[in-house]
């Protein structure tokens, strides 16, 4: 009987047809919690490394009066404008969130008048993460400032502590969010220098693919370790601040003409 | 001098029980104005992303403000050994604890996500002065406690004094933390000062002292109890010392930013300009809080009268809720110096164009969730003393300790 066995050809064609099936239901159990999600966005598989600094240089000689295509950019991007107003309008103008919020500024002294977006600037010291009590307000590896929505709890210490008024509160309950950017009722969030973008080597973000779009080119977004990069060759060749420097909060974004 | 004898609280059932049913009816409201905000959202409420704090934390830091003072009579007491105090070290013990529990509990139900609390107490960030005041505060209990039983138990006594010393520092810990909350905040012009964390202790002493005085009145008026003078004189000299203390902070604090110039502008703002702020800082805080209470205090005939004090730690009280709504919510809605030198003159998110104010307007379920808090501290203090032997029978001259004072000293004139 074994000589029978042994002599008996492979149905190779069988044994495929059981290896492909016992592969699939392999897969088809393991897939939700890990195949699926990473075949879809073939992102990162490594974690994030303090090799890069993410930042931008916003040069506000090129910021035009009255654009706001970053602003409705990253409103697109990151769901933002999926908010319904809850409130009447001056008061919901105070509520809703915003990442980004272009501001018009006027020289005490000699009338000059300035154009840039603000937004979270990515401090290498941010206030916020220090306040937070648990945690929830980190800094990525990678300079990217932003908010664990598992642990907040919604105390609003970090937009006490926030010198630059970045962060928002969810004031209202939500529904139809965006896959890329979760976002819920109580908790606080901010600009996150599209992080999502940055997890799927992507290399820009909303704001500044938009302003580009429109001809400004205003916003420039790179590795700020990088000598090599445009932002950071950009940063050699022309003056730079940052936003209430007194605070020694070496943020990743910086201005350029204010 | 005799014996101190503690007795329950006992009056007339019918009066007693109305007194919790209000109190717990307030809770009741308190707990519904919780369930629509927590359930609705934030935007229900006068909160937006420029005023973060609002009316629940004026609650609750006053009420936590108070809570480790009024833990200050029974210091005086036992550390500090001043025997006339040592029959009010129950009450003051009862009272400390059940106003932080009142203080906490608004500030909990106010969080966006109150079911995480328990996040909060498993995941710390010991950088943040929130965390370290999670400890400070539920520290603050269980010291409390023991120390109530070290007074009420014969063999709590010989620890007593080291338990009662813990406790001072400790408090004294705890309100300059809760003062740090805000002094550790570089982003905002009013805060920002060390001075805030003692200046809150400095508010501590005055507010805690107010309350404790106005249920100490209260409790022993409904029963009947006596009070002697002896002790009135010397609570009423030490609310108006402790007014004083905070008065003197308070003058430092704005003196200092005033002569600095990168504040002139908030101090403009918040002394003249400053709308409601600036009625809420004068009005209420220095002429109603501060200045008319020493007054009546001070006054050779008013001070004597049982009303006028009680209308002087009222005022007191009110002068407290002002000062918290102009340094929680004035100095939030005060716009951020983002760009020193420069005017904003038009912003998607509300940056204080032409140096305008951020708009805030208490609504009432904020409201409403503060008074709960309130009533929480009153009702735990109502059970603590009925159920529990906290309030001395009497404080009458001649059950109260002889001032020390005088103990040693030689009669003054000689006899003949």
């Amino acid at each position: 009987m074994n000589e029978d066995k042994t002599t008996t050809p492979v149905d190779s064609g069988r044994r495929g047809f059981l290896g492909t099936a016992a592969g699939v239901s392999a897969a088809a159990l393991v897939a939700p919690g890990v195949f699926l999600h990473s075949v879809a966005a073939a992102p990162r598989t490594e974690a994030v490394t303090d090799a890069v600094r993410w930042g931008l240089l916003i040069d506000t000689a090129k910021c035009a009066d009255g654009c706001s295509a970053c602003v409705s950019a990253c409103e697109r991007e990151n769901g933002l404008d999926l908010q319904e107003p809850h409130s009447a309008t001056s008061k919901w103008e105070q509520q809703q969130a915003a990442w980004i919020r272009k501001v018009k500024l006027q020289d005490n002294q000699t009338g000059r008048i300035t154009n840039l977006p603000m937004m979270c600037q990515h401090c290498e010291d941010p206030p916020c993460v220090d306040v937070c009590p648990t945690g929830a307000s980190f800094k990525r590896a990678d300079g990217i400032v932003m908010v664990d929505r598992h642990l907040c709890i919604g105390c609003r210490y970090c937009m006490m502590a926030c010198p630059y008024k970045a962060r928002s509160f969810i004031h209202q309950p939500l529904t139809g969010q965006l896959t890329a950017v979760p976002r819920g009722k109580g908790c606080v969030e901010s600009c996150n220098l599209c992080v999502h973008r940055r997890d799927n080597g992507e290399d820009s973000t909303a704001c500044v693919d938009a302003c580009a779009a429109e001809g400004h080119g205003a916003i420039l977004f790179g590795d700020l370790k990088d000598p090599n990069s445009a932002i950071s060759q950009r940063l050699r060749e022309i003056p730079s601040r940052q936003i209430r420097e007194d605070l020694v909060l070496n943020t990743g974004v910086r201005y350029a003409g204010v | 001098m005799k014996r101190v004898v503690y007795r329950e609280w006992r009056i007339a059932p019918e009066r007693y029980w109305s007194l919790l049913g209000f109190l717990a009816a307030l809770i009741g409201v308190a707990a519904l104005s919780f369930g629509y905000m927590e359930h609705e959202g934030h935007w229900v409420s006068g909160m937006n992303n420029s005023v973060v704090w609002g009316m629940p934390h004026v609650f609750a830091v006053f009420l936590i403000v108070a809570a480790s003072g009024a833990l200050n009579i029974a210091s005086i007491g036992s550390v500090f050994k001043k025997p006339i105090y040592k029959p009010l070290g129950r009450l003051s013990g009862l009272l400390a604890v059940a106003m932080l529990m009142g203080g906490l509990l608004v500030l909990v139900m106010d969080l966006g996500r109150p079911e995480r609390l328990i996040v909060a107490m498993t995941s710390y960030n010991f950088s943040s002065i929130f965390a370290w005041n999670i400890f400070l505060y539920t520290g603050f209990m269980v010291i409390v406690i023991a120390y109530l039983w070290s007074m009420a138990d014969r063999k709590g006594g010989p620890f007593n004094y080291s338990i009662g010393l813990f406790a001072l520092v400790w408090r004294l810990a705890l309100t300059t933390g809760t003062g740090s909350i805000f002094g550790f905040l570089v982003a905002r012009q009013a805060y920002d000062a060390a001075i805030l964390g003692p200046m809150f202790v400095a508010l501590s002493f005055a507010y805690g002292l107010a309350v404790f005085m106005l249920v100490l009145l209260f409790s022993f008026d409904e029963e009947g109890r006596p009070i002697g003078p002896r002790l009135m004189r010397r609570l009423r000299n030490l609310l108006a010392l402790f007014i004083g203390v905070a008065l003197y902070f308070t003058l430092v604090y704005h003196l200092t930013n005033l002569y600095i110039a990168e504040n002139d502008s908030l101090e403009h703002w918040l002394l003249l300009s400053g709308g409601i702020y600036t009625f809420l800082f004068w009005v209420g805080w220095i002429l109603a809080g501060s200045l008319i209470p020493m007054w009546i205090l001070y006054h050779p005939v008013l001070s004597q009268q049982r009303d006028w004090i009680i209308g002087a730690c009222a005022l007191v009280i009110v002068g407290g809720f002002a000062a918290m709504y102009v340094i929680i919510i004035g100095s939030q809605a005060f716009p951020m110096a983002l760009f020193p030198g420069h005017t904003i003159i038009e912003s998607g998110f509300a940056d204080g164009v032409n140096g305008a104010a951020a708009a805030y307007w208490p609504t009432i379920p904020e409201i409403l969730l503060g008074l709960g808090g309130v009533a929480m501290a009153l009702l735990i203090t109502a059970v603590g003393v009925r159920v529990l032997q906290f309030l001395p029978e009497s404080l009458a001259d001649d059950v109260v300790a002889p001032d020390e004072e005088t103990l040693d000293a030689p009669p003054f004139a000689k006899p003949a």
